[in-house]
């Protein structure tokens, strides 16, 4: 059953200025000056995979030192800075960006908007995360990377015990990509509460995008205390200020509570969206709507408040009283309840629908079995007395493996093979996603298992060997060997990736049968997403109504819902829980002032660095011409 | 199946406009500098609970008797402003400019004080905690004051060139809605850092 | 391309058809017949099991942080990258290596001169963070005699890796003996290397009790000659590893803060004789 799409849109003479109108100019200019938020959220996507594969090559050489007792492949200052820079780049370089990138890619879609609420600030944000991660990776090229792990611990990482600039290359590092999450993060919650389609109550809004909108939430109220934390770190070690240092009245544990204030939380921002992911693929795969909409999506709004309270649980062996300790134990336990309950909701969906097993649908399953244990190890984790003999060793490594490695990437790769089609307009192999799914899947459990044993036989992490006579050498072998097969399996699915994108075999508009709007549209999507915006009339709208309908306007006010609003780059704004149209959104044109901008932060931080105050000043320069660049047009884009 | 017929529904505006999305941006970003100001001042206090003496002797005591005038002039430069938005919401544009003048001037008069504040201070930043945590505390919120001065003057010139109507107005809106966020942060940060300290 | 295509795959079964297989189920609510399961097992099922973790949590918790009053005291002192030692009447000191009595309750006084450390004997206690600026103190006491291998378990830069220590545990009398012969200073020697110790670099650092080395930056070496490894458990306390590290400890430990002593082979040979006899 073929229907047309209603109205004008169904006219072709109309629409060929439409995708000129539209479109970025050719080649590096358009590059550098694009505000379309897909063109910006594929690229934040490459842009974190490229730090996957570094990073996870990092992590290849130090498995490759601790394959054996007492080796002495790398020697202990590269293993140091493998190590710090390999937690640091997965955490703030690949998983957080890449999250972000598809929250960017497809909150606009899903909600039925043309683009995000501020489009160039998005630019901004791709931007500064970028050169955050450059900036951060030139370290490399001085021949010094930072080395003090990726919490960078007072007073280890202060100017006394770390001389040189490599933890400034962190602390800085760390301040910088901070503002791309917040700027990022601003942007998803004013386009979600004020952009979407009509009908689209927010009890209607698909999972993900509830999902993005508590990872914004806690990103604003979260990356402030690890701003801080890294900022008052490079006062002290810029300006001599004494923050952290304990004879002059300064306090390291403060350092701790600070950076975990914001540690834990963002363990779960990384999660949410990942859960996110979940919760749209299963549905689809189960053919059958998702159990307990409104029970999920309490579960991520309490994530997202209870991640605020258990941060000491980091900390359970710094000697924080008793009792301070038990509470945030407690917390700890609680936080286990909307996982349980997310948990059980898939297994419900699945249990009554029908499963097809698809490649995303397996890559969820694998996150079941992961997930359970690492969540399992993470409530025993929040057991003190346990703790007290896990904290800091290699139960630990495993545990936040099986839930960053496995909760978060194993849904971040079902995501590349449910959205890519979309994203790239390309088929990818089932077969090579098959294989990639298998070996990813045996691999992990053989490279991350025997970290637990090895965690209760003793072996503390962070450490760049350990002796033969401890037996821990066969373990460490086969998680070796493990990782190996691992780091293959992630090939397989970077290779089936640049195939599909090289083969360009075309893909149907809505190849899984998908219930949200992202699928109505064409793979991939135009630039301005959907020419008339799709009305919603329920949770799962190209499943309720079919075909789906789209929205006319009526009485003033109203065409930016329309043709007309895609002819003049305009996406209506809406009242915020009522979805009428309150104004229009002037989509920009392309524009400069993003990427200059970012890079004139870039100058400033680099100044900072050098301690050259005429850098620093050219930096600050720029980016105060820059910024009142923008408040000087944002009347001008109006007709 | 009414293919047709139910192709299209028809969608009616809203009754009323509302605030802009630069104003909502503006909020988050308020809403996150808050949450900067709100950590420092908790840091500030556990430094100060780890302590044995707050200040630590030697270090001098914040000196009131300009720091309380000041802080009304500052608190008080919201007022011009709110008149300012209503003017603006009426297209009065000149007595806008008149009275987002007026606080652009308060607000100057405030940073020159904590300027002057900081030159008869008697310790540098490195001296101690308490000295680091004063000046990191102060001096960010003189920043976050310069950066709402610029964003004033720039309203204010776009202003007087004629760039605002009643309808188009949105940066003044979202420099209006930043001084307001100024004055309340220095509600709590004047009360923390220098009536506290007298207290023990 | 030229158009908006909004064509949807031919295989699309509108809701309510019955297809082949493909049909998107529809019965209910979404699906919330099947609440039970979230019920049952997202919120009672793990309620009762973490009431029950949480009950053992605060009681083994507060049972492992019970103090006794003739707890037996050591204080340990931690430094890029080993441990120094002293028990409380001063009269003893030594460095990597803790000696204790069996069944006795010992309370560790631990303290840091640099960056955070972490102190773990997994056989015998969970860890507890060494902090600069502040004082913590780890009880425990061992079941059983024998030696137990701790380890600094909190990242300290360089070396971490290489900054372990031993917990002898002794019958009462094994401890009492050794603690009789930590007290008496060693007996002066007659060798060379003795004068050759005070006379280079190594007494500005270090401290042998009874003589004018009285160095602190490194590790008391009193009793050198009696313990097991050296380089905080880098390496066994063989005269060959001896001469290595004093010839030059970074080939040993890489990073270490003990500078190479450029020292003829000769010489060297002398202090590691010397120090074999410190005991
Ligand atoms: C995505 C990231 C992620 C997620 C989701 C979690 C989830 C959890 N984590 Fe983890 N955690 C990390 C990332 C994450 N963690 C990282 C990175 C670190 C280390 C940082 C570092 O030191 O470098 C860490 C460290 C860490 C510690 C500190 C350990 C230490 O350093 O000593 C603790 C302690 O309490 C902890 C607890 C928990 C708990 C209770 C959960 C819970 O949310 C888990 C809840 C889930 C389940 C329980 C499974 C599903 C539920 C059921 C099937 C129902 C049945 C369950 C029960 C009956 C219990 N985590
Ligand atoms: C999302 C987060 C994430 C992810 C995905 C990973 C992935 C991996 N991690 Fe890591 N890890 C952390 C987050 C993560 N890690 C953090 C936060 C720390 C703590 C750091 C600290 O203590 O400060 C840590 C620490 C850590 C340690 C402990 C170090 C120590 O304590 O001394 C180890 C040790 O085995 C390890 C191993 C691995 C391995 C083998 C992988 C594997 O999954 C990697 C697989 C490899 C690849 C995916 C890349 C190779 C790909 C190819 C070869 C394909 C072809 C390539 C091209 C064509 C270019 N990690
Ligand atoms: C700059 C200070 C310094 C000087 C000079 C120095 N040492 Fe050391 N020494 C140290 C430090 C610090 C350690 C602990 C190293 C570690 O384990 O990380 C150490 C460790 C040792 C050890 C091992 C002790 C143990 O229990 O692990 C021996 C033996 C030793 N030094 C002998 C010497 C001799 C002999 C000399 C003179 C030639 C000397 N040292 C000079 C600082 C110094
Ligand atoms: Cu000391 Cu690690
Ligand atoms: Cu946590």
């Amino acid at each position: 059953m073929t229907v047309a799409p209603p109205g004008p849109a169904s006219q072709d003479a109309p629409l060929e200025p439409l995708e000129t109108l539209w479109h970025d100019r050719p080649g590096i200019i358009g590059f550098l000056t694009t505000v379309d938020h897909k063109r910006l959220g594929i690229r934040y996507v490459y842009t974190a995979f490229v730090f996957f594969f570094m990073s996870g090559l990092m992590a290849l050489a130090m498995r490759a030192q601790l394959a054996q007792p007492d080796s002495h492949l790398i020697g202990p200052d590269t293993y140091n800075e493998l190590m710090s820079v390999h937690g640091t780049t997965m955490i703030f370089l690949f998983n957080t960006p890449v999250l972000a990138g598809f929250g960017n890619y497809l909150v606009p879609l899903q909600i039925g908007a043309r683009d995000v609420a501020f489009p160039r600030l998005n630019a901004f944000s791709y931007w500064v995360f970028f050169f955050a991660g450059v900036f951060m990776y030139s370290s490399f090229l001085i021949g010094s990377a930072p080395s003090g792990g990726w919490f960078g611990y007072v007073p280890l990482t202060s100017s006394t015990f770390s001389p040189g600039l490599n933890i400034d290359f962190w602390g800085l590092g760390i301040v910088f990509v901070g503002l791309s999450t917040t700027a990022g993060s601003i942007n998803f919650i004013v386009t979600i509460f004020k952009m979407r389609a009509p009908g689209m109550t927010l009890n209607r809004m698909p999972i993900f995008v509830w999902s993005m909108l508590v990872f914004s939430f806690m990103a604003l109220f979260a990356v402030p205390a690890v701003s801080l934390a890294a900022g008052l770190l490079e006062l002290d070690r810029l300006f001599g200020t004494a923050f952290f240092v304990p004879g002059s009245g300064g306090n390291v544990l403060l350092y701790q509570h600070l950076f975990w204030f914001w540690g834990h939380p963002e363990v779960y921002i990384l999660f949410v969206p990942a859960t996110g992911m979940v919760s749209m693929i299963v549905p689809v795969f189960s053919r059958r709507p998702l159990t307990g909409y409104l029970w999920i999506v309490a579960s991520l709004v309490s994530i997202g408040f209870l991640s605020f309270g258990v941060w000491v649980h980091h900390m359970f062996a710094t000697g924080v009283p008793l009792l301070a300790m038990s509470v945030f134990s407690a917390a700890s336990f609680v936080i286990a309840l909307p996982s349980a309950v997310q948990f059980f909701a898939w297994i419900a969906t699945m249990w009554r629908g029908r499963v097809r097993l698809g490649v995303p649908m397996l890559f969820c399953l694998g996150f079941f079995f992961i997930f359970l244990l690492g969540g399992m190890t993470g409530v025993m984790a929040a057991v003190m007395p346990f703790d007290w003999q896990a904290t800091d060793s290699y139960f630990i490594v495993a545990h936040f493996h099986y839930v960053l490695n496995g909760a978060v990437v194993f849904p971040i790769f079902g995501a590349m093979y449910f959205w890519g089609p979309k994203m790239t307009g390309r088929a990818l192999s089932e077969r090579l996603g098959r294989w990639s799914f298998w070996v990813m899947f045996v691999a992990f459990n053989v490279t991350f298992f025997p970290m637990q044993i090895l965690g209760l036989l003793g072996m503390p992490r962070r450490v760049f060997t350990y002796d033969n006579g401890l037996g821990w050498g066969t373990l460490n072998l086969i998680a070796s060997v493990g990782s190996v097969f691992f780091a293959l399996g992630t090939g397989l699915s970077l290779w089936n990736w640049v195939r599909a994108v090289r083969r360009k075999e075309p893909v149907a508009d809505d190849p899984w049968e998908a219930d949200s709007l992202e699928w109505s549209t064409t793979s991939p999507p135009p630039e301005f997403n959907f020419a008339a915006l799709p009305v919603v009339e329920g949770r799962h709208p190209l499943w309720d109504a079919t075909p789906l309908r789209y929205a006319v306007g009526e009485g003033p006010g109203t065409d930016g819902l329309t043709l007309a609003g895609a002819v003049d780059r305009r996406t209506p704004v809406t009242e915020g829980f009522v979805t009428r149209p309150q104004e229009d959104l002037w989509i920009p044109h392309e524009s400069w002032v993003p990427v200059l901008t970012a890079a004139g932060i870039a100058v400033l931080f680099t100044g900072l660095l050098v301690s050259a105050g005429l850098v620093l000043a050219a930096g600050i320069v720029s980016v105060v011409v820059a910024a009142a660049t923008w408040a000087w047009r944002t009347e001008e884009d109006l007709p | 199946m009414t293919v047709v017929a139910a192709g299209s529904v028809p969608i009616g505006a809203a009754p009323r406009p509302g605030r802009s999305v630069a104003w909502w941006g503006m909020l988050l970003v308020i809403t996150t500098e808050g949450m900067v100001f709100a950590i420092l001042l908790a840091a500030w206090l556990y430094l100060r609970a780890s302590s044995p003496s707050w200040p630590p002797a030697g270090t001098e005591l914040p000196d009131l008797r300009l720091t309380i005038p000041f802080s009304f002039v500052l608190w008080a430069s919201s007022i011009p402003v709110l008149a300012a938005e209503r003017a603006l919401a009426r297209g009065r544009l000149v007595a806008f400019r008149t009275f987002m003048t007026v606080a652009w001037l308060m607000g100057a008069a405030f940073l020159a004080y904590t300027i002057h504040d900081f030159q008869a201070l008697h310790y540098g930043w490195r001296d101690s905690a308490y000295a680091s945590g004063f000046y990191a505390i102060v001096g960010l919120h003189a920043i976050h004051l310069g950066v709402g001065l610029a964003m004033v003057a720039v309203v204010v010139v776009k202003a007087a060139l004629g760039r605002y109507d009643r309808g188009h107005h949105r940066s003044a809106e979202v420099a209006a809605l930043y001084w307001h966020f100024v004055d309340a942060v220095w509600l709590f940060v004047m009360p923390t850092v220098f009536l506290l300290g007298h207290l023990r | 391309f030229a158009v908006v295509r909004r064509q949807r795959p031919s295989t699309e079964v509108s809701a309510g058809e019955a297809g082949e297989g493909a049909a998107i189920e529809r019965r209910g609510a979404d699906g919330d017949e099947d609440i039970g399961f979230i019920w049952w097992g997202g919120i009672v099922m793990p309620i009762a099991v973490l009431g029950v973790l949480a009950f053992l949590t605060v009681t083994t918790s507060v049972a492992l942080r019970r103090n006794t009053p003739d707890a037996l005291r050591v204080d340990v002192v931690a430094h890029q990258w080993w441990w120094d030692v002293t028990y409380p009447d001063g009269a003893v000191r030594t460095a990597n290596e803790i000696h204790v009595p069996v069944g006795r309750t010992v309370d560790i006084q631990l303290r840091s001169v640099d960056v955070i450390h972490s102190f773990w004997v997994p056989q015998l206690a969970g860890k507890l963070d060494v902090i600069p600026g502040q004082t913590n103190v780890l009880t425990l006491r061992a079941r059983r005699t024998g030696t137990f291998l701790g380890e600094c378990a909190e990242f300290c830069g360089v070396e971490h890796a290489n900054m372990r220590f031993v917990v002898v545990v002794q019958s009462a009398d094994d401890y009492a003996a050794w603690s009789a012969g930590e007290r008496s200073p060693p007996e002066p020697t007659d060798l060379a290397g003795e004068a050759l110790f005070q006379r280079s670099t190594c007494s500005a650092c270090h401290t042998v009790r009874g003589t004018a080395a009285t160095g602190t930056v490194g590790p008391d070496l009193s009793d050198i000659g009696s313990r097991a490894w050296i380089g905080a458990h880098t390496v066994a306390n063989t005269p060959d590893n001896l001469r290595r590290w004093i010839d030059d400890p970074s080939t040993l430990k890489p990073g270490v803060l003990m500078p190479p002593s450029r020292l003829s082979p000769a010489e060297v040979d002398e202090l590691v004789a010397y120090l074999e006899a410190l005991r």
